[in-house]
């Protein structure tokens, strides 16, 4: 009898978690949790590492996406532009190897140095960070506000700029606009927006 | 005159190459298709040449061409977003010889049109839009799919 209500009560339980959403990830407003990824250099590098930064410009990127190569100096002038004020750019990548060779561990590190990477480029092996805030594409942008010490607040959501072809004709830059407001202490202008882009290559389960 | 022979051939040569083409449209016009009333199912397709995902299941919508005259396959290639040149986008489709209609999307930013597809649509490729289009009934995909899905995902809307 015990045995018949301990299989009733596993039942219950395998339904209900098979009756849970999927976690959606992050949306503008959450609380944004830190991490500990391993850099291209092979260091681990979290969010807590930087003590004097106001916030992050978390970007979810790979090295073979066509949309991260056409991004790619414009993440890098990113850094140039925001580190230095207190927002500095985390190159996350999160493609599982197997389904995309060109985003191998190897392959992060002659990006990284070919391009002169000044920010960490850090890889995502089990993918519980891109799951944990909800990236979808490559190269997918999160600006988190250091509310105080340890609170990070997702303020921004979406694409780098408006125009993937050709930086200069760009009439929205998204993540500029969204850090510039933090800086002056005001509110974000857009908050969200969405671009195509590669989707991440999410390991088989 | 030989340059003349050798602009003729030129002229064939090149009109081999671009023997299927795609029409280049706007969002209005997908969503003309997409409320347009038909019997017929709808597949609609996001793709580009340069995704792999997109091109491992191509063979899923052109089967679906080819053996069901009760679903419109629609191929939406995204390539311009990056490349204003379309060429790549009909060299492929000659050289796959696919079957079902492609369409090349001209827009320039995509926050401004992603949402009119499906608003759970964060705007990675593939992703894929079926309407049935007596009922209204929709389902969208936003990942590769696999082999009996895409049957799956129509007979749902039946």
């Amino acid at each position: 009898m015990n045995a018949l209500k301990t299989i009733l009560a596993m039942a219950l339980l395998v339904g209900i978690i098979a009756a849970t959403p999927e976690f959606k990830g992050y949306e503008v407003g959450d609380t944004a949790s830190d991490f500990r990824l391993k850099n291209v250099d092979g260091k681990m590098v979290s969010l807590a590492d930087y003590r004097d930064a106001k916030g992050y410009i978390v970007i979810f990127d790979c090295n073979t996406c066509p949309y991260s190569k056409a991004y790619n100096d414009r993440i890098i002038a990113l850094n140039k532009k925001y580190a230095s004020q207190g927002f500095p750019v985390l190159a996350i990548n999160a493609n599982d190897p197997d389904l995309s060779p060109g985003d191998s561990f190897e392959a992060m590190k002659s990006q990284a140095k070919r391009k002169n990477y000044d920010f960490p480029y850090l890889v995502d092996e089990t993918q519980d960070v891109a799951r944990t805030y909800g990236a979808t594409n490559t190269p997918h942008v999160f600006v988190l506000d250091k509310v105080y010490e340890k609170t990070l607040k997702v303020v921004y959501i979406g694409a780098i700029d408006n125009n993937s072809r050709n930086a200069s004709a760009a009439t929205k830059k998204y993540v500029e606009d969204a850090v510039d407001a933090l800086l002056q202490s005001k509110s974000v202008p857009t908050t969200k927006t969405k671009a195509i882009g590669c989707t991440i290559k999410w390991k088989n389960s | 005159m030989k340059s003349i022979l050798v602009l003729a051939l030129l002229t064939v040569g090149s009109g081999l190459l671009v023997a299927q083409s795609a029409e280049i449209v706007k969002i209005g016009d997908l969503q003309k298709l997409i409320e347009k009333k038909s019997d017929k199912i709808l597949v609609m397709n996001f793709w580009a040449t340069w995704c792999a995902p997109c091109i491992k299941e191509l063979p899923h919508f052109e089967q679906l061409t080819t053996s069901r005259n009760d679903v419109d396959v629609h191929l939406v290639s995204i390539d311009l977003d990056l490349d204003p040149n379309p060429d790549k986008v009909y060299r492929f489709i000659a050289r796959k010889k696919l079957k079902s209609i492609v369409y090349l999307l001209d827009e320039r930013d995509p926050n401004s049109w992603i949402d009119k597809i499906d608003n759970s649509w964060e705007g990675a490729i593939p992703a894929t839009l079926v309407v049935n289009r007596e009922t209204g009934k929709r389902k969208f995909v936003s990942k590769e799919l696999k082999e009996g899905e895409l049957e799956q995902l129509i007979n749902s809307l039946k």
